[in-house]
Protein backbone atom coordinates (compact mmCIF):
# COMPACT_ATOMS: atom_id res chain seq x y z
CA UNK A 1 0.00 0.00 0.00
CA UNK A 2 2.67 2.43 1.02
CA UNK A 3 4.69 1.19 -1.91
CA UNK A 4 1.96 2.14 -4.40
CA UNK A 5 1.49 5.50 -2.71
CA UNK A 6 5.18 6.18 -2.93
CA UNK A 7 5.51 5.32 -6.61
CA UNK A 8 2.41 7.35 -7.48
CA UNK A 9 3.88 10.37 -5.74
CA UNK A 10 7.18 9.74 -7.45
CA UNK A 11 5.43 9.63 -10.81
CA UNK A 12 3.67 12.89 -10.11
CA UNK A 13 6.93 14.55 -9.22
CA UNK A 14 8.55 13.24 -12.38
CA UNK A 15 5.62 14.44 -14.50
CA UNK A 16 5.89 17.83 -12.90
CA UNK A 17 9.58 17.98 -13.72
CA UNK A 18 8.83 16.95 -17.29
CA UNK A 19 6.26 19.69 -17.68
CA UNK A 20 8.67 22.28 -16.33
CA UNK A 21 11.33 21.08 -18.75
CA UNK A 22 8.89 21.37 -21.67
CA UNK A 23 7.80 24.86 -20.72
CA UNK A 24 11.45 25.81 -20.40
CA UNK A 25 12.16 24.56 -23.90
CA UNK A 26 9.20 26.41 -25.32
CA UNK A 27 10.52 29.70 -24.05
CA UNK A 28 13.93 29.38 -25.65
CA UNK A 29 13.88 31.34 -28.89
CA UNK A 30 14.88 28.96 -31.63
CA UNK A 31 18.32 30.21 -32.50
CA UNK A 32 18.79 31.93 -35.82
CA UNK A 33 15.49 33.14 -37.21
CA UNK A 34 16.78 34.40 -40.58
CA UNK A 35 16.30 30.87 -41.94
CA UNK A 36 12.56 31.13 -41.35
CA UNK A 37 12.36 34.71 -42.54
CA UNK A 38 14.23 33.89 -45.72
CA UNK A 39 12.02 30.92 -46.48
CA UNK A 40 8.96 33.15 -46.36
CA UNK A 41 7.96 35.82 -48.79
CA UNK A 42 9.61 39.13 -48.18
CA UNK A 43 8.09 41.35 -45.51
CA UNK A 44 7.08 44.70 -47.10
CA UNK A 45 9.11 46.89 -44.72
CA UNK A 46 8.71 50.12 -46.72
CA UNK A 47 4.92 49.82 -47.04
CA UNK A 48 4.66 49.57 -43.25
CA UNK A 49 6.47 52.91 -42.90
CA UNK A 50 4.14 54.85 -45.21
CA UNK A 51 2.21 57.75 -43.68
CA UNK A 52 -0.49 58.00 -46.33
CA UNK A 53 -2.70 55.40 -47.91
CA UNK A 54 -1.53 56.32 -51.42
CA UNK A 55 2.12 55.82 -50.41
CA UNK A 56 1.36 52.53 -48.67
CA UNK A 57 -0.55 51.14 -51.65
CA UNK A 58 2.20 52.29 -53.99
CA UNK A 59 4.92 50.69 -51.85
CA UNK A 60 2.97 47.45 -51.66
CA UNK A 61 1.72 47.07 -55.19
CA UNK A 62 3.35 49.80 -57.32
CA UNK A 63 -0.01 50.92 -58.71
CA UNK A 64 -3.22 52.64 -57.69
CA UNK A 65 -6.57 51.16 -56.71
CA UNK A 66 -10.01 51.91 -58.11
CA UNK A 67 -13.17 51.62 -55.98
CA UNK A 68 -15.25 48.52 -56.67
CA UNK A 69 -18.61 47.37 -55.31
CA UNK A 70 -17.36 43.80 -55.69
CA UNK A 71 -15.23 44.33 -52.60
CA UNK A 72 -17.47 43.92 -49.55
CA UNK A 73 -16.19 45.13 -46.23
CA UNK A 74 -17.87 44.29 -42.96
CA UNK A 75 -16.93 46.82 -40.31
CA UNK A 76 -18.83 48.37 -37.40
CA UNK A 77 -20.39 51.85 -37.80
CA UNK A 78 -19.14 52.74 -34.37
CA UNK A 79 -16.27 51.05 -32.56
CA UNK A 80 -16.46 51.63 -28.83
CA UNK A 81 -12.93 50.36 -28.33
CA UNK A 82 -10.41 51.43 -30.94
CA UNK A 83 -7.94 48.82 -29.69
CA UNK A 84 -10.02 45.99 -31.11
CA UNK A 85 -12.05 46.68 -34.23
CA UNK A 86 -13.25 43.56 -36.04
CA UNK A 87 -13.10 43.96 -39.81
CA UNK A 88 -13.68 41.38 -42.48
CA UNK A 89 -13.70 41.44 -46.24
CA UNK A 90 -15.04 39.21 -48.95
CA UNK A 91 -15.11 39.65 -52.70
CA UNK A 92 -16.63 38.10 -55.80
CA UNK A 93 -13.61 39.13 -57.87
CA UNK A 94 -11.70 36.25 -59.49
CA UNK A 95 -7.96 35.51 -59.24
CA UNK A 96 -7.40 37.34 -55.98
CA UNK A 97 -3.74 37.35 -54.97
CA UNK A 98 -3.67 39.80 -52.09
CA UNK A 99 -5.91 41.65 -49.61
CA UNK A 100 -4.74 44.61 -47.50
CA UNK A 101 -6.25 46.66 -44.69
CA UNK A 102 -5.44 50.36 -44.21
CA UNK A 103 -6.60 52.97 -41.68
CA UNK A 104 -6.03 56.49 -43.00
CA UNK A 105 -5.75 58.24 -39.59
CA UNK A 106 -3.37 55.72 -37.99
CA UNK A 107 0.30 56.76 -37.53
CA UNK A 108 1.18 53.79 -39.72
CA UNK A 109 -1.54 53.61 -42.35
CA UNK A 110 -1.00 50.00 -43.43
CA UNK A 111 -2.28 47.58 -40.83
CA UNK A 112 -2.19 44.17 -42.48
CA UNK A 113 -1.54 42.68 -45.88
CA UNK A 114 -2.48 39.11 -46.73
CA UNK A 115 -1.14 37.00 -49.57
CA UNK A 116 -3.80 34.76 -51.10
CA UNK A 117 -2.29 31.85 -53.06
CA UNK A 118 -4.37 30.03 -55.69
CA UNK A 119 -6.85 27.77 -53.91
CA UNK A 120 -7.31 30.07 -50.92
CA UNK A 121 -10.66 31.88 -50.75
CA UNK A 122 -10.70 35.71 -50.95
CA UNK A 123 -12.28 36.10 -47.50
CA UNK A 124 -10.35 37.39 -44.52
CA UNK A 125 -11.40 38.46 -41.05
CA UNK A 126 -9.12 40.13 -38.51
CA UNK A 127 -9.05 42.64 -35.65
CA UNK A 128 -7.27 45.95 -35.97
CA UNK A 129 -6.40 49.03 -33.91
CA UNK A 130 -7.74 52.48 -34.76
CA UNK A 131 -6.28 55.66 -33.26
CA UNK A 132 -9.46 57.64 -33.89
CA UNK A 133 -12.47 57.95 -36.20
CA UNK A 134 -11.15 57.21 -39.65
CA UNK A 135 -11.68 55.76 -43.05
CA UNK A 136 -10.86 52.08 -43.28
CA UNK A 137 -9.72 51.02 -46.72
CA UNK A 138 -9.56 47.50 -48.05
CA UNK A 139 -7.51 46.86 -51.17
CA UNK A 140 -7.93 43.67 -53.17
CA UNK A 141 -5.46 42.65 -55.85
CA UNK A 142 -7.24 40.52 -58.46
CA UNK A 143 -5.99 39.57 -61.90
CA UNK A 144 -3.11 42.03 -61.50
CA UNK A 145 -5.42 45.00 -60.83
CA UNK A 146 -6.29 46.78 -57.61
CA UNK A 147 -9.80 47.31 -56.29
CA UNK A 148 -10.81 49.01 -53.08
CA UNK A 149 -13.64 49.61 -50.64
CA UNK A 150 -13.94 52.39 -48.07
CA UNK A 151 -15.87 52.77 -44.88
CA UNK A 152 -15.79 55.34 -42.11
CA UNK A 153 -15.66 53.80 -38.66
CA UNK A 154 -16.38 56.08 -35.71
CA UNK A 155 -14.16 55.41 -32.72
CA UNK A 156 -15.28 56.33 -29.20
CA UNK A 157 -12.05 55.45 -27.40
CA UNK A 158 -8.85 55.42 -29.47
CA UNK A 159 -6.69 52.34 -29.60
CA UNK A 160 -3.30 53.91 -30.13
CA UNK A 161 -3.07 56.72 -27.57
CA UNK A 162 -1.85 56.25 -24.01
CA UNK B 1 1.11 24.03 -23.50
CA UNK B 2 3.77 26.52 -24.13
CA UNK B 3 2.63 27.48 -27.63
CA UNK B 4 1.42 31.01 -28.22
CA UNK B 5 -0.68 29.83 -31.15
CA UNK B 6 -4.19 28.45 -30.99
CA UNK B 7 -5.57 27.19 -34.27
CA UNK B 8 -8.86 25.65 -35.24
CA UNK B 9 -9.07 24.22 -38.73
CA UNK B 10 -12.40 22.74 -39.74
CA UNK B 11 -13.02 20.90 -42.98
CA UNK B 12 -16.46 21.08 -44.56
CA UNK B 13 -15.45 18.60 -47.25
CA UNK B 14 -14.72 21.13 -50.01
CA UNK B 15 -13.01 23.83 -48.01
CA UNK B 16 -11.15 24.16 -44.74
CA UNK B 17 -11.86 27.13 -42.52
CA UNK B 18 -8.99 28.26 -40.34
CA UNK B 19 -9.15 30.47 -37.27
CA UNK B 20 -6.01 31.42 -35.41
CA UNK B 21 -5.54 33.28 -32.15
CA UNK B 22 -2.04 34.18 -31.05
CA UNK B 23 -0.77 35.52 -27.76
CA UNK B 24 1.36 38.55 -28.52
CA UNK B 25 1.49 42.13 -27.15
CA UNK B 26 1.48 43.68 -30.66
CA UNK B 27 2.97 46.93 -29.34
CA UNK B 28 2.88 49.49 -32.14
CA UNK B 29 5.67 51.69 -30.78
CA UNK B 30 3.31 54.70 -30.54
CA UNK B 31 1.83 54.06 -27.12
CA UNK B 32 3.24 55.54 -23.91
CA UNK B 33 3.22 53.74 -20.59
CA UNK B 34 2.09 55.22 -17.24
CA UNK B 35 5.42 57.05 -16.85
CA UNK B 36 5.06 58.68 -20.25
CA UNK B 37 7.75 56.55 -21.84
CA UNK B 38 7.19 55.03 -25.26
CA UNK B 39 6.60 51.29 -25.20
CA UNK B 40 8.98 49.98 -27.89
CA UNK B 41 7.49 48.40 -30.98
CA UNK B 42 7.03 44.66 -30.56
CA UNK B 43 4.72 42.99 -33.03
CA UNK B 44 4.38 39.96 -35.27
CA UNK B 45 5.52 40.77 -38.79
CA UNK B 46 4.73 37.59 -40.61
CA UNK B 47 2.40 34.70 -39.97
CA UNK B 48 2.30 31.76 -42.36
CA UNK B 49 0.06 28.74 -42.80
CA UNK B 50 1.29 25.64 -44.62
CA UNK B 51 -0.73 22.67 -45.74
CA UNK B 52 0.69 19.66 -47.58
CA UNK B 53 4.05 21.41 -48.01
CA UNK B 54 2.42 24.42 -49.68
CA UNK B 55 1.80 27.88 -48.36
CA UNK B 56 -1.96 28.51 -48.12
CA UNK B 57 -1.95 31.93 -46.43
CA UNK B 58 0.57 34.60 -45.41
CA UNK B 59 -0.17 37.55 -43.19
CA UNK B 60 2.17 40.56 -43.18
CA UNK B 61 1.33 42.57 -40.10
CA UNK B 62 2.23 45.97 -38.71
CA UNK B 63 1.76 47.35 -35.21
CA UNK B 64 -1.83 48.26 -36.09
CA UNK B 65 -3.07 44.72 -35.61
CA UNK B 66 -4.80 44.25 -32.24
CA UNK B 67 -3.10 42.67 -29.24
CA UNK B 68 -3.48 38.88 -29.18
CA UNK B 69 -4.25 38.88 -32.88
CA UNK B 70 -7.03 36.91 -34.51
CA UNK B 71 -7.36 35.98 -38.16
CA UNK B 72 -9.77 33.83 -40.13
CA UNK B 73 -9.52 32.53 -43.69
CA UNK B 74 -10.42 29.45 -45.72
CA UNK B 75 -8.79 27.37 -48.43
CA UNK B 76 -10.01 24.75 -50.87
CA UNK B 77 -9.21 21.16 -49.99
CA UNK B 78 -7.76 20.01 -46.72
CA UNK B 79 -8.61 16.58 -45.32
CA UNK B 80 -9.75 15.76 -41.81
CA UNK B 81 -6.81 14.49 -39.78
CA UNK B 82 -4.21 16.21 -41.96
CA UNK B 83 -1.86 18.71 -40.43
CA UNK B 84 -1.72 22.47 -40.86
CA UNK B 85 1.54 24.16 -39.88
CA UNK B 86 1.42 27.67 -38.46
CA UNK B 87 4.47 29.88 -37.81
CA UNK B 88 5.11 33.49 -36.90
CA UNK B 89 8.13 35.76 -36.63
CA UNK B 90 8.10 39.15 -34.88
CA UNK B 91 10.14 42.34 -35.31
CA UNK B 92 12.58 41.20 -32.58
CA UNK B 93 13.27 37.92 -34.37
CA UNK B 94 11.29 35.72 -31.98
CA UNK B 95 9.30 32.90 -33.56
CA UNK B 96 6.81 30.22 -32.72
CA UNK B 97 5.44 27.28 -34.67
CA UNK B 98 2.68 24.80 -34.12
CA UNK B 99 0.80 22.19 -36.08
CA UNK B 100 -2.93 21.61 -35.85
CA UNK B 101 -4.98 18.69 -37.03
CA UNK B 102 -7.81 19.56 -39.40
CA UNK B 103 -11.13 18.58 -37.81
Amino acid sequence: MTDVGFSATRRLILQGAGAVALVGLGNIPFGPTPALAAANDKYPEEAFKAKSEADAIKALYGKTAEPSDKVKMDAPEIAENGAVVPISVTTTLADVTSISFLVSENPVVLVASYKIPAGTLPNVANRIKMAKTSNVIVVVEAGGKLYSANKEVKVTVGGCGG
Amino acid sequence: MASTIRVRATSSGETTEVQALIQHPMDSGFVKDAKGEIIPAHFIQQLTFEYDGKNVFTADWGGGVSKDPYVKFAFKGGKKGDELKVSWVDNKGATDTTTAKIQ
